[in-house]
């Protein structure tokens, strides 16, 4: 987990004057199972390319283990590719598809590649299924031979181009795990699109969040999700309220109307700022014990909690709870100090 | 329930419409191909036949050779079209169209007057002085210049070679447009799929673009090889006459003064069997690949 693989220093993409990827510095390392995590058009997937080869950047530098390799077309590249609709070719059955990459190398025997074949469709639970044509298979299915074919040829670096968005959720649940336990058996570097937050927080070693062609964060999903950086990390992944407030003096704050004991400093004395507070961290009390008072417009049942909407006079919280509330009801939302996160004006 | 029964009405004027000028005919055909003049049945029409055996073999020769060329023009330029801007490909097909646009005969009639020994190709030839180079190199080394015939023109009307380009050139279209549509309609993410793989762009094409494009290959070797093999004017107008094929000769025993309709019939229904074999087997061969891409 020390040696830099891929290195992208300074990246800058623009389609005709669109800026796609604005000053894109990041770095990936081996082994390492990074997420490329943001909204649609925020240059994940173009990022993405750029690894692969099929775009080049208009500006800056790739680098894989410390060679510049700008102008590698894809061929050439110790890389292989997940495509997002799995790509698999119709014109050949799942054995011949897998066996694609090894054909192509010409290192290997067909005795070899029929070894190497089975021995990864078995590792993607699809034993027997060589002999099937890739448009007999169901979604799931075809992703698992989109795998296999890519690992088969054993890339340094696996990308991902939100493999799993075609999947329903239940199948999705069972690949996240399943792709997480072939990483790690494998041992490569994965590096995996998505816009899904919660698909990044449970495979990722490392989150890099982005929004319109810049990072935001990049840290381990506990980092991502307890100390976001910004206002836009924070209410991209999880649920957030985010207020105006103004930052007196370091553990001051104040936002709608009265004073808060925080933890965070470093600002300037009587900053704005965006104050971030997670719905679960609320403490929802009796309106006399509460700092905020407000009434109960709406009561959500989400399973594990109610979700209350609760009104004050300056903002409408969004409060998660295991306790039910009435609507119309007074309640007071109580926070102690490390539930309040404060961050720069973006 | 009420669509159920609109769904079959509006077929009804084509199903009568194929029954009256497409079943009937057809029966008239296999009827008079096994009859004689009395109203007889006989196998005389089919056994006549054998004489004109170098007809079948000339027509079907010039059609797979019109259909190979148009095939070798064809797929270059479907294949060289379809990468380029959307914009440029309906240009692009739309000149490829153009020349359907006008009349099959006065078209033919064009290349009779390029073709011509005192025609436009024959004229330009003299003009920039071809003939007096070839004729003076020919001079030059003949064992005998004074018998040294010189040549005043190339014969490139009335040849068989004047007949192959008239197919090609009636039915090129025929062979570009459904390659052109079934290669624009290759997933894009494959052939970057190819290339992520390891295929350099040649083996790319070799192994994902070239198979999955077959069934635009197939149905544009059909569209070529059948209107070819039935083609009549073509041969009577840059053949000379001297090429004759098999739609000159059915035309003959019904138009002309060679007049046998039972002839005809069983002549145009041994050319629709020998077609309807090639198409079986080409098919055939294509069966894997057509399924796929139809899927």
């Amino acid at each position: 987990m020390s040696e830099k693989i891929i290195n992208l220093e300074n990246i800058h993409k623009d389609y005709g004057g669109k800026v796609v990827l604005d000053n894109l510095n990041l770095y990936v390392r081996d082994k390492e199972f990074v997420t490329l995590l943001g909204p649609s058009g925020c240059g994940k997937t173009t990022t993405l390319r750029i690894i692969g080869g099929f775009e080049t950047p208009s500006a800056g530098v790739v680098y894989f283990d410390g060679k510049k390799v700008n102008d590698v077309p894809p061929n050439k590249r110790p890389v292989n590719t997940v495509f997002q609709r799995y790509a698999l070719f119709n014109h050949l059955n799942v054995f011949d598809n897998v066996a694609f990459g090894l054909r192509i190398q010409k290192k290997y025997s067909e005795g070899e590649i029929a070894d190497r074949v089975n021995r990864m469709l078995k590792l993607v639970s699809l034993p027997d299924y060589g002999d099937r044509m890739s448009t007999e298979l169901s979604g799931g299915e075809q992703q698992r031979v989109a795998i296999a074919r890519a690992l088969v040829n054993h890339p340094r670096v696996l990308l991902l181009d939100e493999p799993l968005a075609a999947l329903d959720l239940k199948l999705r649940k069972e690949m996240q795990r399943e792709l997480k336990a072939i990483q790690q058996e494998v041992g490569i570097t994965f590096v995996f699109v998505t816009h899904d937050q919660e698909e990044a927080l449970t495979m990722s070693d490392t989150i890099v969040v982005m929004n319109k062609g810049k990072i935001q964060q990049i840290g381990t999903p506990t980092d991502i999700y307890n100390e976001p950086k910004n206002a836009f990390v924070a209410n991209f992944i999880g649920e957030s309220n985010i207020v105006d407030g103004i930052m007196h003096q370091d553990k001051l704050v104040s936002f709608c109307g009265r004073q808060f004991d925080c933890l965070d400093g470093g600002f300037a004395p009587d900053e704005p700022v965006d104050v971030v507070v997670r719905p679960e961290d609320f403490e929802v009390v009796a309106p006399e014990q509460g700092q905020l008072v407000g009434t109960v417009k709406s009561v959500l049942f989400m399973g594990v909690h109610y979700e209350i909407m609760v009104e004050t006079e300056h903002f409408t919280w969004t409060v998660h709870s295991i306790n039910y509330a009435d609507v119309g009801d007074r309640v007071g939302l109580f926070l102690t100090p490390d539930d309040i996160h404060i961050m720069h004006k973006s | 329930m009420k669509n159920n029964k609109l769904g079959t009405l509006p077929a009804i004027p084509y199903i009568v419409w194929m029954a009256i000028f497409v079943v009937v005919p057809l029966i008239l055909i296999v009827f008079y191909a096994f009859t004689n003049e009395a109203g007889g049945f006989t196998m005389e029409n089919f056994s006549e036949m054998g004489s004109y055996a170098k007809v079948f073999t000339r027509s079907f020769g010039l059609s797979a050779i019109a259909t190979v060329i148009c095939l070798l023009i064809g797929y270059p330029i479907a294949y060289a079209i379809s990468k380029e801007s959307a914009m440029f490909q309906r240009i692009a097909m739309m000149l490829v169209m153009l020349p359907m646009w006008i009349n099959f005969l006065l078209r033919t009639y064009a290349w009779m007057s390029i073709l011509e020994n005192t025609g436009l190709l024959n004229t330009f030839f003299d003009t920039i002085g071809l003939f007096d180079l070839i004729n003076w190199i020919g001079v030059k080394f003949a064992s005998d210049p004074a018998a040294y015939e010189p040549i005043k023109h190339f014969q490139m009307i009335n040849t068989q070679g004047a007949v192959i380009l008239g197919m090609v050139y009636n039915y090129l279209p025929f062979m570009i447009m459904p390659i052109h549509s079934v290669i624009v309609k290759i997933d894009k993410s494959m052939i970057e799929a190819a290339r992520d793989l390891g295929a350099d762009s040649k083996l790319t094409f070799r192994k994902v673009i070239l198979p999955l494009s077959l069934p635009g290959v197939l149905s544009g070797i059909t569209m070529v090889f059948v209107p070819s093999v039935s083609t009549f004017i073509l041969s009577r107008l840059l053949g000379g006459g001297t090429t004759m094929l098999l739609g000159d000769l059915i035309e003959m025993q019904f138009m002309g003064g060679a007049y046998n309709p039972h002839l005809g019939s069983a002549i145009a229904l041994v050319m629709m069997i020998v077609v309807m074999i090639c198409m079986a087997i080409m098919n055939h061969f294509g069966d894997g690949e057509d399924k796929a891409v139809m899927l």
